[in-house]
């Protein structure tokens, strides 16, 4: 797992795409991961795309304010890639979202740095999809759980798209679903990093791979 | 010999016998003193007339005395007290010598008589005053800090008061006293002592001031510019009683320095205490004084009690205690005044007044000074001696009266006073190499106070130039301890370099000062052991950290990832601190490691432990985080 990508670069990515893309890499335990950790190479390898390892970079949870809001501003597409703990992100993501997002920065009056951003959530649940709505196990869809998330992104002026999500993460691999899982994926980046996605169309849905062709545009 | 050994036994007898128990009665060590010199002397007849000799000496201890209180104020603070200074301390010599001798002239004395007793009377006793204020603790109370001020301001004014005295001499005696020294010149010998000794009898006004000056001179320049180079190059050849020599030297040759421009010896060394306050040597100098200081003000006091002339004093009793009451009365009146018209708090108010109501030792000084210039007769002289004396004496029983009366309304009349509020005590850091200075560093960086103690000149030097507060001396001395302020001190760090040193002084501050908490820095585990049975509150190998950290760094270079590195790192401290728990409670019993078997047998025991956890992977899984953050066996879920 290579744990500082571009790091070099990743505060000032040469702007050669329409967008750039930032992916906040949440995992506490990568060696064991089966999913997130191949959606974090595969990012690694497109391009236009910085990828930060957040337990790598910061193991004793010691956030470098600036430098992570310097790597805000120098793109435009934030994503969270993470599994799906206890409804929620890791806690490093929620420690990152406490310090990065600050007044006069992500919010308030002066706070407009991330106005107009795009920004989703791309996570691994372990739950099956069937389970993620009113009558299943887990009583929510997956979208209504990430509303907190959904609000931030409000607040700080960005543009909310639904989450990118693997359901039944744990079987995905022995099932065969990760490949198309992470074409997709690499698929969703580019797309965002061309402006070649269907924003307007996304926001409405209830996750982005679903309906994923349809979302977007070939040139 | 013998005899000075029998007058060193009797001194040093009526102190140790009289002291403890005045303190004791709740009396205060000073009266303890002044009853001890009654016993051996008018009482007793021990000692006889070679008292105003020792008190000659003694008074060394008064001098030294306000070296300490200039150690304790550095520039800034005395500037701060100035109005006070001036203010409160003139008007209070002004107004008590005007007072005193106005009832002087209405007793019938001629004006020069009359105002030269009201100025020597409105001098009271640095010596007296400020000992029973540090051993009451209210110093640093607002009556206290005023009473300084003005004892401050007395000792300054000595100065022209030995200027003005003599020229308020008595035509008349001046004839007699001439008729004498042509006669019989022994008996001018006070006179002809005073010429003798001095640099500046016989000059011209001019060429005086110039030379006082020029002795002041010589102080500042001298506290700022060498005694700094010269104390550290002593304090290099690492015999404490040559730094002890050095001390007393400058304290003397300045003493003796300003008896010869004649001014006041004390006013000298606190200018010079002033100057040193500031420098890395002053716990050094403060606790090798100290000592010094507290013995020969103990021998003054006796001299003081000893020095009474039975015979005048009973042969008038009436009038001198009438003296007496009447110059403590009027005194009282002017300060109580000044208290009022500064603003005291009223115990505060009480304190001043009652504190400062005696005539000083100066008196005796400018007594004998004007006896010598024929401003007052020989058997006036005596009988005000007797007043001063007197009125020394009865200083401690209104101290009793403040204490009984005034002290325990203290906290019903006034709730806090805002500038009083103690500062939080200090962090003392004992010893400055490369552990101490780290922590240091840190805690100033967090805007923590600190105090810091080695014994290395030159370490104390580097931190002085980086405007750290630092002080010369070996941190395991009790005195220095004191002097950095142990007793109000929050905590205390140890890191000095000698194992067996750092174990002592843990051992004696946590006998000494249990509240104060102690850190100290372990060489190994052994010396943890032993810094933890001497009580230490936290004792951290020194070099655990930093090894646990590259070892750390290692695993990172080898690609593992950084948090993964970080819980290993933290679970093996875990584990490395149980081990090291339950192996104390072994070595408790046994000190000795290298002969314990049993210890040796859990060592091992616990060494398998961690290999046989490296091994399996099962540091991973000891580590519950981790546990935490592995996902359900899949399929578990519904
Ligand atoms: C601490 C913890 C909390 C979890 N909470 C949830 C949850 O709330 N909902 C869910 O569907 N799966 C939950 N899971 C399962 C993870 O989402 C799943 O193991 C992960 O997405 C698999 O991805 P990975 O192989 O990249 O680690 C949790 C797992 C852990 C370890």
């Amino acid at each position: 797992m290579t744990s500082e990508p571009r790091r070099a670069t990743d505060t000032d990515p040469p702007r050669t795409w329409e967008r750039r893309i930032l992916v906040l890499y949440a995992h506490p335990s990568p060696d064991r991961s089966e999913v997130n950790r191949h959606l974090a190479d595969a990012a690694i390898r497109t391009q236009g795309v910085t990828l930060v390892d957040l337990y790598g970079e910061y193991p004793d949870y010691g956030i470098d304010v600036d430098r992570e809001q310097a790597r805000l501003r120098a793109h435009e597409v934030i994503v969270f890639l993470h599994p799906l703990y206890w409804y929620s992100t890791p806690a490093i993501l929620k420690e990152w979202q406490d310090l990065a997002l600050e007044h006069g920065f992500a919010y308030g009056t002066e706070g407009t740095a991330l106005h107009g951003k795009i920004f989703f959530s791309a996570l691994t649940a372990g739950g099956p999809e069937l389970a993620y709505r009113a009558e299943g196990f887990h009583h929510f869809g997956i979208r209504e759980l990430l509303n907190p998330l959904e609000q931030t992104a409000h607040l700080c002026g960005m543009v909310y798209l639904p989450p990118f999500a693997l359901f039944s993460a744990r079987t995905a691999l022995e099932e065969g679903r990760l490949e198309t899982h992470i074409a997709d994926w690499v698929t969703l980046l580019k797309a965002l990093r061309d402006d070649r996605l269907d924003i307007s169309h996304a926001q409405k849905l209830r996750m982005l791979n679903a309906e994923l062709p349809s979302l977007i545009r070939e040139d | 010999m013998d005899g000075m050994l029998f007058q060193l036994f009797v001194y040093l007898c009526a102190a140790v016998v009289a002291v403890p128990i005045a303190k004791r009665l709740g009396l205060g060590s000073v009266l303890g003193y002044l009853i001890a010199g009654i016993i051996i002397g008018p009482a007793l007849g021990l000692v006889g007339d070679e008292t105003s000799e020792i008190r000659h000496f003694a008074e060394l201890g008064v001098v030294m005395m306000l070296f300490l209180i200039g150690l304790e104020l550095d520039p800034s603070t005395l500037w701060q007290m100035r109005a006070r200074l001036l203010g409160m301390g003139g008007l209070q010599v002004a107004l008590s010598a005007l007072l005193i001798a106005a009832a002087a002239l209405i007793l019938g004395a001629d004006w020069r008589l009359a105002l030269a007793v009201g100025l020597i009377f409105s001098l009271s006793s640095t010596a007296i005053v400020m000992q029973t204020l540090s051993e009451k603790g209210l110093a640093g109370t607002q009556g206290g800090r005023s009473s300084f001020s003005v004892l401050l301001f007395q000792d300054i004014a000595l100065v022209p008061l030995l200027a003005v005295l003599p020229l308020l001499a008595s035509p008349e005696l001046m004839l007699i006293n001439a008729d004498a020294l042509a006669h019989a010149p022994t008996a001018a010998n006070a006179v002809a002592q005073v010429e003798e000794m001095s640099l500046v009898a016989g000059l011209p006004g001019w060429a005086h001031g110039l030379v006082v000056l020029g002795a002041i001179a010589a102080i500042l320049f001298g506290g700022y510019f060498l005694s700094r180079p010269l104390l550290r190059f002593v304090a290099e050849s690492r015999l404490r009683e040559i730094f002890t020599a050095t001390v007393l030297l400058l304290v003397v040759g300045i003493a003796l320095l300003m008896t010869l421009v004649d001014l006041s010896p004390a006013l000298g060394t606190f200018i010079a205490g002033v100057i040193l306050a500031n420098s890395e040597f002053r716990h050094e100098l403060e606790s090798d004084i100290e000592p010094f200081k507290g013995i020969l003000l103990g021998l003054f006091f006796i001299t003081v009690g000893a020095g009474i002339d039975v015979e005048i004093l009973f042969g008038d009793f009436a009038t001198v205690l009438g003296l007496t009451l009447g110059v403590i009365l009027l005194k009282g009146c002017v300060l109580f005044g000044l208290a009022r018209l500064f603003r005291l708090k009223t115990p505060d108010r009480w304190l001043f007044t009652l504190g400062l109501a005696q005539a000083g030792e100066f008196g005796f000084v400018l007594l004998n000074f004007s006896m010598a210039n024929s401003v007052i007769a020989t058997e006036d002289a005596k009988l005000l001696s007797l007043v001063v004396a007197l009125s020394m004496l009865l200083t401690p029983a209104l101290f009793v009266i403040y204490d009984k009366l005034i002290q325990p309304h203290r906290s019903r009349m006034e709730p806090a006073e805002a500038d009083e509020i103690d500062e939080q005590g200090p962090v003392i850091i004992a010893g400055i190499g490369r552990f101490g200075q780290i922590v240091n560093r840190l805690l100033i960086a967090s805007g923590v106070r600190t105090v810091v103690l080695d014994h290395e000149a030159a370490q104390i030097e580097t931190q002085h130039r980086f405007g750290i507060k630092s002080f010369f001396g070996d941190a395991t001395r009790p005195d220095l301890l004191h002097a950095a302020g142990i007793e109000d001190a929050q905590l205390l760090i140890v890191a000095i370099d000698d194992r067996d040193r750092a174990v002592q002084l843990v051992e004696y501050v946590k006998r000494r000062y249990p509240s104060v908490k102690v850190l100290a820095r372990a060489f190994d585990m052994n010396h943890l052991y032993l810094l933890r049975k001497a009580g230490a509150d936290v004792a951290l190998r020194e070099v655990f950290d930093a090894s646990l950290r590259l070892g750390a760094e290692a695993l990172k270079e080898l690609g593992m990832h950084p948090f993964k590195v970080e819980k290993m790192a933290r679970a093996f401290r875990r584990h490395d601190e149980a081990g090291l728990d339950q192996l104390y409670e072994l070595w408790d019993e046994h000190p000795d490691v290298s002969r314990n078997r049993a210890i040796m047998a859990r060592a091992r025991e616990h060494r398998e432990t961690l290999a046989q956890l490296m091994e399996t992977d099962r540091l991973q899984l000891h580590d519950r985080t981790e546990r935490g953050w592995t996902p359900p066996p899949t399929g578990a879920q519904e």
